[in-house]
């Protein structure tokens, strides 16, 4: 039994049940939920390493083989996210113990951390479309409950957004699990894989419903994901929660969307990439420009970032949308390109993973001592918080891509595929979209950092500051942390370009994937043809 | 029967968008709940409406013999009830406190946080 795979479901269950027993003692949760993020960070770097020695991991839970069995894979792109969402975990909950009040953190805020951890782990790792779906809809539900812990009227108005959109995005997911099943009679992603391919060769009159399936699956996925057209619930509820909330969902709730996605766009609906994959480049494209085009508008500290996202997940998409030259080109350079894009998004994915919930812990720490998040009223940090101002800056550069921090990799590995796909005007809105980002960033430097401090601020206020100074560097720490990692990520981009690419290549040729999984020996599914369609 | 439940299902698809199309939170509530009882009912059509018999294995054999209902979209459509009823009950507490907190049930009332 292979415990290393399901450890980073495990462990987080375990921890929040013990949390749960814990209630009346919030500091006893605090550090036990830091432990538990810690002991995450282990499980993932260890199944990060078994993968990159060993190739795919995969486990067969309840002992029988696929597709009876409850199936969980990890290859390198899964190990890579959910070592990284345990790293980000572990900064939110130090950061949470000094922004998280007592009132929310005594309802249960450590235990639906954990559970929120639960299910984007279990997203990952999964093997199974099915369990995808439960997954999504544990990690749903811990969000559901983060998101509006403490009952504000904002939390309230953004919350029933969220959930409505995400309710209805669920719903379409299950219609489409259902019809897949009717149609393949398997919902083990690798064996879904085989019998694409065997739906393709024997009965290619259904392949057009395939498409249709794809569709249902991306537009379930892209209201996760905040994909163009479909994330207007992002912007309306990503800045009502306490910043450590808006920072752990900005990192984890959409590059599920993304990931689920990739997963599924490389290693199942490959049946026909010419419509399916045009459709997701041209709504990374609108998502891009979209999103910061949006986000020039706003004038409130995490408005702005949270409507950045929709941009960036533009990005994401675009590496995988680029996988639509394969329909048109077979040549040694364009196989090579797709899986430089598709190491793109893997590295875009990490990269945003981390810069976007930094900038969201800064934005914690001015709305602390500022007393608002509006553009307006803010002001000399750049003064009072030297430290602080260089880590915003660090982590919003990186967001614009500038060399040599992370973000201009990510974005100079698209750019780049793109370029060598002849896909120029793809390439031109992402450049365009990286200028445009920076604007926002330099307008958020310039009214939080750089101006004076404005009279009617609070600041001057010495009550205020003395209560905001308390416990401040826990939030801090935090944050320098994560500006390290952007610059370690950007200095060592060549070996990480080099994981990625592997990565990627795992994704385009799914044989190990699907070698990896044990399939029983007697598979109806896989001798289907004569008597199974009766 | 499939064209029965096939109508069956689009009507309910069709009645709860049209209910979250409307104002009301209430009538919101409620399309969500017929929209998540629709999808049921889809996997229970879609995976194949064959045989009332249980796929009981006679002794003796390896598989079922003759004709059998498929369980595993009974598995799935009962996770899914499970996961929807706990959903709904949250959903429910949430609305009952947006309005509580709000003092409107009147979605287009409630625009504080859009952008």
């Amino acid at each position: 039994m292979n415990w290393l795979i399901i450890s980073p479901i495990l462990l987080p269950l375990v921890l929040a049940c013990i949390m749960l027993l814990l209630w009346r003692h919030p500091v006893w949760q605090r550090w036990t939920a830091l432990g538990g993020m810690v002991a995450l960070v282990g499980c993932g770097a260890g199944l990060f390493g078994v993968v990159y020695v060993h190739g795919v991991q995969s486990e067969q839970l309840a002992g029988y083989g696929a597709p009876f069995g409850i199936t969980f894979v990890a290859d390198l792109f899964s190990s890579i996210m959910v070592l990284a969402s345990a790293i980000l975990g572990t900064a939110v909950t130090v950061y949470s113990m000094t922004n998280i009040e007592n009132r929310r953190e005594s309802f249960g805020y450590y235990p639906l951390l954990h559970l929120l951890l639960l299910g984007v782990c279990g997203a990952f790792l999964t093997g199974d479309v099915f369990n995808l779906f439960v997954f999504f809809e544990i990690m749903l539900m811990a969000s559901f409950v983060l998101l509006t812990l403490g009952g504000e009227r904002g939390q309230m108005e953004g919350a029933i957004k969220y959930v409505t959109l995400n309710l209805i995005s669920s719903a379409i997911f299950l219609a489409a699990v259902g019809i897949l099943y009717g149609m393949t009679g398997t919902l083990n992603m690798a064996d879904l894989s085989n019998q694409v391919v065997w739906i393709a060769e024997n009965r290619p009159e259904e392949l057009p419903l395939l498409t249709i399936l794809a569709m249902m699956f991306l537009i379930a996925f892209g209201v996760k994901a905040a994909m163009f057209p479909l994330f207007f619930w992002l912007p309306a509820s990503y800045h009502t929660p306490p910043p450590a909330v808006s920072a752990i969902f900005a990192a984890l709730l959409t590059k599920v969307g993304v990931y689920s996605m990739a997963r599924f766009f490389t290693l199942i609906f490959t049946h026909d990439v010419g419509t399916t994959h045009m459709i997701i480049l041209v709504l990374a494209g609108f998502g891009m420009i979209c999103g910061v085009l949006g986000a020039a508008a706003q004038n409130e500290f995490r408005r702005i970032l949270a409507f950045h996202s929709v941009s960036q997940i533009g990005y994401m998409l675009m590496g995988i949308g680029l996988i639509v030259m394969l329909a048109h080109r077979d040549d040694e350079i364009a196989h090579h390109a797709v899986q430089m894009g598709l190491a793109g998004t893997i590295i875009f994915v990490v990269h945003h993973l981390f810069v976007k919930p930094n900038l969201f812990l800064v934005s914690g720490v001015v709305e602390r001592i500022g007393g608002t998040g509006e553009l307006k009223k803010l002001g000399g940090f750049y003064k009072t918080e030297p430290l602080l101002a260089i880590m915003f800056l660090i982590s919003a550069l990186s967001l614009a891509g500038i060399p040599p921090l992370s973000g201009f990799w990510a974005k100079y590995i698209l750019v780049l595929a793109g370029l060598q796909l002849e896909q120029y005007f793809i390439v031109f809105i992402a450049l365009l979209t990286g200028l445009l980002t920076l604007y926002s960033m330099v307008k958020i430097w310039a009214a939080a950092f750089w101006t004076d401090v404005p009279d009617d601020s609070p600041v001057h206020n010495a009550a205020h500051m003395a209560h905001a100074k308390h416990g401040i560097r826990r939030m801090i720490y935090p944050i320098a942390v994560i500006a390290v990692i952007i610059v370690l990520f950007g200095v060592f981009a060549g070996p990480i370009f080099d994981v990625a690419m592997e990565a990627a290549a795992q994704m385009l040729d799914p044989s190990a994937y699907i070698e990896a999984v044990q399939f029983e020996e007697f598979s109806p599914t896989l001798g289907r043809g004569e008597e199974a369609d009766s | 029967m499939e064209l029965i439940l096939a109508i069956v299902i689009g009507a309910l698809y069709a009645a709860g968008l049209y209910l979250m199309m409307r104002r009301n939170l209430v009538k919101l509530i409620i399309g969500l709940v017929l929209l998540s009882q629709a999808a049921n009912l889809l996997i229970f059509t879609a995976a194949g409406l064959r045989s009332p018999n249980a796929p009981l294995i006679p002794p003796g054999e390896k598989y079922p013999v003759g004709d059998f209902a498929d369980p595993l979209p009974q598995a799935l459509i009962l996770t899914a009830i499970v996961i929807g009823f706990g959903v709904i009950a949250f959903t429910l507490v949430l609305f009952h406190r947006a309005y509580q907190s709000t003092g409107t049930d009147d979605l287009d009332q409630m625009k504080a946080t859009d952008t």
